[in-house]
């Protein structure tokens, strides 16, 4: 089972593979993927960087072109596939079916993967994939549980990878268009949930204020820690009620779940934060490092170490974790 | 242009849901989409009993009648009820997931592609069509602008004759699918446990901000915009375009008002004042979805 690391910049990428990652993947420095923030991701010069970074260790890069092609901006989602190609990537992450189908009909020999953003949750979507564009990998949605993930092992005829840390998306990703009603910019079009243009804080007799395009996402009190914005982890009210109405901020960590995956034959686990640090990428890879490497060694004796649990709740949403839909109670 | 009645996003009674469609056989529809489109466990009406509505609805009128399919389906159980809605034999189908492409695709019948098919682009619409497409709506955040092009596009390529172009034009958009149940969470039950309370809440549950301000309407696994959308300035507009169809989403207390008044709009054209703190047209003007342009 593979552990695939996100990088958003060369030093993440160069920390991920020193600790551990068996491949990492990478965006461009545009709008074609799903993380397209201001001072992230990579130009041509850096991409061909840190391809030979990676292949020089032997490892795999990945690159993302996941978000959807502009009616009027095609041209840019097929050359984003051009240039991946032209400095080697070993798979394009794809969620568009008319990039797919370029990439399949252009480069038939380089790997596709559906990316998660193509909202692949069940065995007739991973057909349609299969058929139509001969895809190697199908990267599940994180609204599945650990049952159906299973079952979907079990019969899939492609290959697939989970996400294992990180930030919880809890929508079915590529399906969500919350943040374009609130901002008009989603992940979709423009690369970006609830966009840091749109956030605004401020200081209130009530409490600290975060706002998204003006709409009041939370309210803190003083003892209570601040999270970003994120218009899904907010506050609201339902029928007087006061609480996060869709969810908590919280991250998504599934160590507990390594031996079942394995024995499941996911190929991959996915670490998500192309956003995140490289000190971020440094202690997620190495925890995740020791956690497949000691399951591997004896996967019927596997236990989840506290101090790898420690490690990845600082580094998580409001300092706790979840295993998210993947646990029936969850959802 | 026709009018439509796209499938109620919400879950009723099964005598409510009968009423509504009775009512809808007199309505000046000339297409009517019915099915469950967001969770399977609402059963109020099953898989037979959706068909057997459907081709009642085929027999008394001469409307079209097109039987919409599931947007997130997770399970085998629910993928052999979407076969058995796709397999139907005489009714037209609106594919809302991939699964539902790729069934249509295989007994060689056509469809439609919902809103929830990621359809972002001509390519892709190249290769829906080559699916079997018949009918195409354009993702509910995608603008008036960014529809133009693509349907100028199939002009210059010859293949705009062969689809149908239908706009999600009136009601509350559906914005997002979880894994989690929001109207059983605000229950303060897990979903397992959810004893159906959605059929409590006929318009979806109203999540506000904290001052006060609508924000989404929770339905279930789906979350909605707290706005009705409403594209009745744009009615002009959208027929110069060349739409073929436009969509009243079905819902229980404004859906045959809002029917007449987009197919008086088209006879008569008249500038409508939109509310907005409950109405919205921000998708269509590639502004934020919740404001009016």
């Amino acid at each position: 089972m593979e552990l695939l690391c996100p990088a958003g910049n060369l030093p993440a990428l160069k920390t991920a593979i020193d600790n551990g990652a068996d491949a990492v993947y990478i965006g461009l420095k545009d709008d074609t993927n799903a993380r397209h923030f201001a001072g992230l991701n990579f130009n041509d010069g850096k991409l061909a960087k840190g391809a030979d970074y990676v292949h020089q260790r032997g490892k795999k890069l990945h690159v993302a072109i996941n978000t959807f092609a502009h009616a009027d901006g095609e041209a840019r989602w097929k050359k984003a596939v051009d240039n991946a190609v032209a400095i080697g990537t070993d798979a394009l992450i794809i969620a568009d079916l008319g990039v797919l189908d370029y990439a399949a009909t252009k480069y038939p020999d380089i790997e596709r993967h559906v990316s998660v953003q193509a909202s692949t949750t069940n065995l007739e979507a991973i057909k349609f994939f299969k058929n139509n564009f001969d895809v190697q990998r199908v990267v599940l949605p994180r609204v599945l549980s650990v049952q159906q993930v299973r079952q979907l092992a079990k019969t899939s005829p492609v290959p697939l990878e989970v996400f294992a840390f990180g930030s919880l998306c809890i929508m079915a990703e590529g399906r969500c268009y919350l943040s374009s009603y609130m901002t008009g910019e989603s992940p979709n079009t423009v690369g970006a949930c609830s966009p840091a243009k749109y956030v605004r804080w401020q200081e209130t007799e009530q409490g600290l204020e975060s706002r998204l395009n003006n709409v009041l996402i939370d309210r803190y009190q003083a003892d209570e820690n601040a999270g970003y914005p994120t218009l899904c982890k907010g506050r609201f009210d339902v029928d007087g009620d006061v609480y996060h109405a869709l969810e908590e901020p919280t991250s998504l960590n599934t160590l507990e779940l390594i031996p079942e995956l394995m024995a499941m034959g996911i190929v991959s686990v996915k670490i998500e934060g192309r956003q995140r640090s490289p000190a971020y990428v440094e202690q997620v890879a190495k925890t995740w490092r020791m956690a497949l490497d000691r399951c591997k060694q004896n996967p019927d004796n596997f236990s989840v170490d506290g101090a790898w649990m420690q490690t990845l709740a600082n580094l998580s949403e409001g300092s706790q974790t979840t295993l998210g839909a993947y646990h029936r109670k969850w959802q | 242009m026709k009018f439509s009645l796209g499938p109620s996003l919400f879950f009723w009674p099964k005598t409510d849901v009968e009423q509504f469609y009775q009512q809808a056989k007199q309505s000046s529809a000339d297409v009517i989409y019915l099915g469950e489109t967001v969770c399977s466990k609402r059963r109020e009406l099953k898989a037979k009993d959706w068909l057997a509505l459907g081709r009642e609805l085929a027999h008394d009128t001469n409307k079209q009648i097109v039987i919409s399919t599931m947007t997130l389906l997770e399970s085998p159980a629910e993928i052999v009820t979407l076969k058995k809605l796709c397999d139907n034999g005489d009714l037209l189908v609106e594919a809302n997931d991939l699964s539902a492409v790729q069934i249509m695709h295989d007994l060689n019948m056509p469809f439609v592609a919902g809103p929830a098919i990621n359809c972002y682009n001509l390519s892709t619409l190249k290769v829906l069509l080559k699916q079997g497409m018949m009918r195409w709506l354009m993702p509910v955040e995608l603008s008036g602008d960014w529809l133009k092009a693509i349907l100028t596009q199939a002009s210059d390529e010859n293949i705009r004759e062969k689809f149908e172009c239908e706009v999600f034009s009136w009601g509350y958009l559906p914005l997002a699918y979880s894994a989690r149940c929001f109207t059983a969470r605000s229950e303060d039950r897990p979903k397992d446990d959810c004893q159906y309370c959605c059929i409590n809440y006929p318009q979806g549950r109203k999540m506000n901000s904290r001052e006060g301000e609508q924000v989404f309407v929770l339905n279930g696994i789906q979350t909605m915009s707290a706005y009705q959308y409403n594209l009745i300035n744009e009615v002009t507009q959208l027929s110069e375009m060349g739409v073929d169809i436009v969509r009243i989403s079905s819902d229980s207390e404004q859906a045959f008002t809002q029917l007449e008044k987009f197919k008086q709009q088209l006879l008569t054209p008249s500038t409508h004042l939109l509310d907005p703190l409950n109405e919205c047209n921000g998708f269509w003007h590639k502004i934020a979805g919740m404001s009016v342009a």
